[in-house]
């Protein structure tokens, strides 16, 4: 069995300051984490390795330092790792990036599952995922918090906003998992060191796999981004005066127009 | 000099804090009031290849450096100080003595259940008149045949009731002085090795110290480590590493120490202020920092000259007498900083100091590492 999982490196938002003048993140000093739901995505691929053998392939696509994410994935039981590094590849949104690392997963080939957190602790957009599966023309379970494997199917239980739902569907298959699935694995030791001593972590730039140059980057993105800001919290306050009937009915007025009721 | 970690030893420092944050820090108050072993932690750390971290892979160890169990140690005892010497006491005095002058057979039946930690290692060199005067044993093993019969009591034993594995030095013969002095392997539950009451101490609670009783315990020749008369070296030159060990923890409960009050000062408000805003406050601060950093650079030194293959006894002597003794100062200065809240045992820091204490005393008092020390530069 051949699992393959995307993880993505991003800044420990526990440590995280924001410029107030410039509206961006403060990288320096903020040490860079393994998003903790690709972390249970690793989980989920190396228990069930574990279980019923195979290989697990990690893989990424940022910038050269993402390595160390790789390597910590390598010492928590990966077999294989692979890095999507090129200039060209700089400022994807979620759009490019999927396009991105499906035609890699592509290129890896033969897999049965593949696993990805939910989302991301920097963008919070819970696309990439989805936007794989539906690039692959592959079947995806998404909000996932529990999955069994079951000869050539997969069950798995979906959270939803209001209970959940138990689906089963065929290999090969996209899970996206949520915290809640298991409890991430501490990278070993031994692993650690193996991880930064042999020469696991393959690097693929845009030569390296099929791509169409012009789906890549900043320029292919549909989104765009402007101008980011840190939302201000202004607390406004109002007092309405005149008869009981009349603050009554300005009252309902102004919170119809606010859409409140 | 390069003062920066390599990648490799970040990310074991972050294995390390994370699994201190995590699995020790939250049963680190309730086992000094206890006085259990925590055993379950001890089987977590053996699962990600805590407790044979600096041997190589080819006897069942991480393969990593000295330094990067060093850091270990001092993330550990961060937490929780009893953490720290297990994992110490297991490493420098269980295991390394039988990785260094072991034989293959030796190194393929003990040191890699050690090092895999499916076993706990621990080192009997003291006496009830054998303490500083470590050259003065009472024990004795005599040879029968295919086999040594040992008698005698070892006192203080860190991981005595809980190990499996022990490293006993006794004499074999006495009209040599130190050089009549032996080292043997000898396993728990052998007919004639019994342990005794666990110790009531001052800190250090769930570390399991006790004595250790021979009579007529039989073990096979073959369980001699190195040859004979050669046990005293055996056991300074484990001290010596042991000592980067204890060190490592000093420096744990010292940074701990400095950590907790800076937090402290900048809450704690009196005269209409947070404490750290008066500068008498801010010197004792800035003291307590720059000597917990002084032991830092001097317990890394010395880790750093042990993997390079050069002596490093006075390396280690310096690091642990600084250490602990910054220890010492650093958890008596944060008491006093915290004042009534420090005299509490619901604020952490009373069990820093009381932890504290131990580094200055075990795998040899700070007098002895003077004398370790002394002695290098008077030769």
């Amino acid at each position: 069995m051949k699992i393959i999982v995307c993880i993505k490196q991003v800044p420990d938002t526990n440590e995280v300051k924001i410029d107030q003048d410039k509206g961006t993140l403060i990288r320096e000093g903020v040490p860079s984490i393994i998003n903790p739901e690709d972390k249970n995505g690793i989980e989920a691929a190396v228990s069930l390795k574990e279980k019923f053998g195979g290989e697990v392939i990690v893989i990424s696509m940022g910038p050269p330092q993402a390595k160390v994410a790789l390597k910590e994935a390598l010492a928590m039981g990966a077999d294989e790792a692979i890095l999507l590094s090129d200039r060209t590849f700089a400022g994807s949104d979620t759009w490019a990036t999927a396009y991105t690392i499906s035609q890699a997963i592509k290129e890896i080939g033969d897999y049965d599952l593949i696993f990805c957190g939910r989302q991301a602790i920097d963008g919070d957009t819970a696309q990439v995922g989805p936007q794989i599966a539906e690039n692959l023309n592959l079947n995806q379970l998404t909000y996932v918090s529990k999955v069994e494997l079951l000869d050539e199917k997969v069950k798995a239980r979906r959270e939803l906003e209001q209970g959940y739902s138990e689906l089963e569907t065929k290999l090969p298959v996209l899970i996206t998992v949520l915290e809640s699935i298991n409890k991430p694995r501490y990278a070993s030791i031994k692993g650690i060191v193996d991880a930064h001593t042999t020469q696991k972590i393959k690097i693929w730039t845009a030569d390296d796999f099929e791509v169409d140059m012009d789906k890549l980057g900043l320029d292919a993105s549909p989104t765009q981004v402007h101008e980011t800001f840190v939302p201000k919290h202004e607390k406004r306050g109002e007092i309405l005066e005149g008869s009981y009937e009349d603050i009554v009915d300005n009252l309902i007025k102004k919170l119809r127009s606010e859409n409140v009721v | 000099m390069d003062f920066k970690l390599s990648d490799q030893q970040k990310m074991i420092q972050t294995v390390f804090r994370k699994f201190a944050e995590k699995e020790v820090d939250p049963i680190a108050a309730e086992i000094d009031e206890s006085c259990e072993f925590p055993a379950e932690n001890v089987r977590k750390m053996a699962e990600i290849d805590m407790m044979g971290i600096p041997f190589p892979q080819k006897y069942g160890g991480a393969g990593a450096d000295t330094l990067s169990y060093i850091i270990g140690v001092e993330e550990l005892s961060y937490r929780c100080a009893t953490h720290g010497v297990i994992l110490s006491a297991h490493v420098s005095l269980g295991a390394h003595p039988i990785y260094k002058y072991g034989t293959e057979e030796q190194k393929e039946k003990y040191l890699v259940p050690l090092a895999k930690g499916e076993k706990l290692g621990a080192f009997g060199l003291t006496e009830p008149n054998a303490g500083t005067d470590a050259a003065s044993q009472n024990t004795t093993a005599e040879i029968d045949g295919d086999q040594y019969v040992l008698n005698g009591n070892k006192i203080f034993i860190t991981n005595a009731g809980v190990a499996d594995t022990f490293i006993i030095m006794a004499m074999t013969d006495k009209s040599k002085g130190t050089r009549g002095i032996s080292a043997f392997i000898v396993e728990k539950d052998t007919p004639g090795f019994t342990v005794g009451k666990k110790e009531d101490k001052m800190g250090i609670n769930a570390s399991d110290t006790r004595e250790l009783i021979f009579q007529n315990c039989r073990i096979p020749k073959e369980n001699l480590l190195g040859k004979e008369g050669m046990g005293f070296k055996i056991a300074m030159a484990t001290l010596d590493g042991g000592r980067i060990g204890i060190a490592a923890q000093a420096l744990g409960i010292a940074q701990r120490a400095l950590d907790e009050t800076v937090k402290y000062v900048k809450e704690r408000e009196q005269f209409g202020r947070p404490i750290g805003k008066f500068q008498g406050l801010q010197w004792y601060i800035a003291e307590m920092a720059t000597k917990v950093e002084s032991a830092r650079n001097l317990v890394y030194k010395a880790a750093v000259t042990k993997d390079s293959g050069e002596s490093f006894s006075t390396e280690a002597a310096m690091a642990k007498l600084k250490a602990s003794e910054t220890a010492m100062e650093v958890t008596n200065k944060a008491v006093q900083i915290f004042g009534g809240y420090g005299y509490m045992k619901e604020y952490p820091i009373e069990r820093l100091m009381r932890d504290a204490k131990i580094t200055e005393i075990y795998e040899g008092t700070s007098e002895v590492q003077k004398m370790v020390i002394a002695g290098s530069l008077l030769r």
